[in-house]
This record gives C-alpha cells, sequence and structure tokens, in this order.
C-alpha cells in the first residue's frame, strides 16, 4: 500500500539529466521553510513538513512541482497550527495579483 | 539500548502498513538484509510528524539488501545491492538468514 | 535589496499561462507576506537564509574530496567522521549527520532518496532538480545501472553498484576515486575535476 511520496522502484520515464537552477520563487520557499523550523522559532518540523506532503493525495503530489508542494504543506500547517487563515490568505493573493497586474501595465506602458 | 542489533545480524523488514509518516519504504518491507552499521538513537520521526516529541527515541541502522533479494528479476549483478536507514522498531530478528 | 525588487524579481519568474502552478506561486508569496506582517519572520531574515543557501555549493564538497585524495589522515577522518571532517571545512550541521561512503575498484556508491529528496545540503547546497524527481527517485533503487548509463556512465559488470536509499537523519556523499594521471596535480587542480554529480555518484571524475 503506497502513499503517493513512497515511489521507490515503480516504472518511470528517463532521467532529465540537465541541471535546472533554483528559481528566486523556489529560495524563497526554502528559506520561509528553513526559518519556520530554526530554534528561534520551532514552529514546523522536518516531519511535519514531509507528512503534510505525504497527505497531499496521489493527484495533487503528482501535479505540483517540489517546491509547490512545499507551499502546498506550509500553508496547510500554517493553517492547521491557526498561525494564517484561509480568510487572510485569499485576501492577501488578491492584494498581490492587484498590485502585480498594476506593476505590469506600468511595465507595458 | 540494550537490545540492539549488531553489525553482521540478518534481519527481516517489518511488513506491516501503518497509515502514519512511515520512512521506512515500502518496497523494502518484508525484506531480509543484514545489518552494516549502528548511527545511534534518534527521535522517533513517527512522532515528530504530529509534533510530538518523538521519544523513546529509536535505534537507527544502515541495513544492507542485495538487489535480487529486493527484486526477483533484477538484471544487473548479483553482489549490487540497495543500503538503507531504518529503525529499530522496523526490524525483526531473521534467524534463517544466515544459512540462506 | 529592497522590499521592491524583490517583488519585481518575482513577477518576472510568473508563468501566468498555468493557472494552478501560477496559484502556487501567488500563494508562496502571500505565506510570505502575511509571516512578515504578522511578525513572525522579516524579510531580512528570508534574504539572510538565501544568501546563506546561496554560499553553499558543490565546490565545499569539491575541496573535501580533493583533501581527502591528498591527505590520507584526512581521508581516514571523513570515513569515520563525515560531519566532523566536514565542520573542518565550514559545514555546519542542523539536525542530520553527514556519512561518507567510498568509491573502490571493487564498488560504486549511488545515492538517492526515494520517500522525498534528502541530500548533503549543508555541503553541496541545493539538490538538482533531477535528484528531486519522480524518475530518478523511483528507478534509481530498481535499475541503478540504467539510470547511470543516463548520465553517461557506464561501469564494468564486476563493479558492485551500492545504492544508498536515505531515509532518514543520515546525509551521504560519495568519495570518489581519483582518477588515474593526476598525479601531479595539487589540491586546487583535484578539486576542480570534482564535479556535484560524482559526489551524488552519477558520474566519475575525468581527467
Amino acid at each position: 500500500m503506497r502513499a503517493p511520496h513512497d515511489i521507490g522502484g515503480l516504472p518511470a520515464g528517463p532521467v532529465d539529466t540537465e541541471p535546472h537552477a533554483a528559481t528566486f520563487w523556489e529560495k524563497r520557499i526554502d528559506a520561509i521553510n528553513v526559518l519556520l523550523g530554526d530554534d528561534k522559532r520551532r514552529i514546523l518540523s522536518r516531519d511535519e513538513r514531509r507528512l503534510a506532503i505525504e497527505s497531499l493525495g496521489e493527484e495533487v503530489y503528482q501535479t505540483l512541482g517540489y517546491y509547490e508542494r512545499w507551499t502546498a504543506a506550509v500553508t496547510r500547517l500554517l493553517l492547521q497550527k491557526g498561525i494564517l487563515s484561509q480568510d487572510e490568505i485569499d485576501a492577501k493573493i488578491a492584494e498581490i495579483r492587484a498590485r502585480m497586474g498594476e506593476a505590469e501595465e506600468k511595465t507595458e506602458a | 539500548m540494550s537490545d540492539r542489533y549488531s553489525p553482521g545480524d540478518h534481519v527481516r523488514v517489518r511488513a506491516d502498513s501503518p497509515p502514519g509518516h512511515i520512512r521506512t519504504p515500502v518496497y523494502i518491507r518484508g525484506k531480509c538484509g543484514v545489518v552494516r552499521r549502528i548511527f545511534g538513537d534518534f527521535p522517533n520521526p513517527e512522532g515528530l510528524a504530529y509534533g510530538q516529541p518523538g521519544l523513546p527515541e529509536k535505534t537507527l541502522y544502515e541495513v544492507r539488501f542485495r538487489q535480487r533479494d529486493i527484486w526477483p528479476d533484477y538484471d544487473g549483478e548479483l553482489r549490487d545491492t540497495v543500503d538503507i536507514d531504518i529503525y529499530h522498531h522496523w526490524l525483526e530478528p531473521d534467524d534463517a538468514g544466515a544459512t540462506r | 535589496m529592497t522590499e521592491r525588487t524583490s517583488h519585481d524579481h518575482a513577477a518576472d519568474e510568473f508563468q501566468k499561462d498555468e493557472e494552478i502552478h501560477g496559484y502556487y506561486q501567488f500563494l508562496g508569496l502571500a505565506i510570505e507576506e502575511l509571516l512578515v506582517e504578522k511578525g513572525i519572520v522579516t524579510g531580512d531574515e528570508i534574504r539572510a537564509t538565501i544568501e546563506r543557501r546561496d554560499s553553499i555549493t558543490p565546490a565545499i564538497g569539491a575541496r573535501i574530496v580533493a583533501r581527502a585524495w591528498t591527505d590520507p589522515p584526512y581521508r581516514q577522518r571523513l570515513l569515520t567522521d563525515g560531519t566532523a571532517a566536514a565542520e573542518e571545512f565550514g559545514c555546519e550541521f542542523d539536525a542530520t549527520e553527514l556519512v561518507v561512503v567510498e568509491n573502490t575498484p571493487e564498488a560504486h556508491n549511488v545515492i538517492v532518496c526515494t520517500l522525498c529528496s534528502c541530500y548533503p545540503r549543508m555541503v553541496l547546497g541545493l539538490p538538482p532538480s533531477w535528484y528531486k524527481s519522480r524518475e530518478y527517485r523511483a528507478r534509481a533503487v530498481r535499475e541503478p545501472r540504467a539510470v547511470l548509463k543516463e548520465f553517461g556512465t557506464e561501469l564494468a559488470e564486476n563493479v558492485e553498484v551500492r545504492v544508498h536509499d536515505s531515509t532518514a537523519d543520515m546525509r551521504y556523499l560519495v568519495l570518489p576515486m581519483r582518477p588515474d594521471g593526476t598525479e601531479a596535480m595539487d589540491e586546487d587542480a583535484l578539486a576542480a575535476l570534482v564535479t556535484r554529480d560524482c559526489m551524488i555518484g552519477v558520474t566519475v571524475p575525468k581527467v
């Protein structure tokens, strides 16, 4: 009985051996995870994050990229722990979308 | 822990499927291998994942498996191996292992 | 770096045509901004963490390998206690420990983490994309010789392939064999031969 992350030995295609450098966005997600787990904060642990990733379900796990899964996991944990609410997250996303839309219009103008 | 396995001991990995956060991959459950070394005692990730302290700590071993024992149709060399880090409570003695 | 340029940078990387992936990019930024607003993390801490991560590159691992090739007592320390030997090069470890496995004419080592992507970050930095891929994680334990071939590495049949699946608190680093014809090289020249991929075991150093 396999959870979606437990894939050792499953058939899969050839390895894309080209190294793709981590993007700035990925590095920021990585940094947030490091900080939330450090000794100063201890808000989430490595194993809590792994469990949250393992619990995403097969389709979500397969669809999301590596750091997108991390983003999903850290979001779930912050909701679970009552540190953020979904309302806050939705409002913030709307705010950022609007802000970035404006920035784009400015660039095009 | 006094009941630690020793390097050279033949062990079998438990074949259970608990629903929690398990660091013993499915492909190795139920397989037989040999303890290579003892890394020491570590907090149990099966508790850490749920915000628990992961106590009591579990002894962590490096266990070596022959590829042929994991995948009967393995098409590499007979001597090829996989080494996996496995916590004490996932191992059982494999008394018949030495004679196989 | 000001807040403003960091937003601009993120905006550049947006892929607006992919709704799901686009959403997760926004989600990541939203989480970050909310954590900063609530005073849980600061922008400076995030920037400092990224800088610290960026400062850890495979060049550090390469220097460790070159030292092991030229200094037998160091090689012994590295194989006995990888964590302490890497700390001599300024590497910092948190809850994990470093185990160094040595390639020999008889045995070749390869590292994988089938369950997630455990990687010796404190020595090599962030893992390459292929190390995190489904293809590598699924196949490296099942058909390592075929996977190595995809990296251009063909091993003699009589060489034993040892795959290490890092499932727990240990992080693995491969100590490759020093190539023939490098007897006259100094430590710096040797380090230049050591790539990230050969410290994961998917390739071997070449002159």
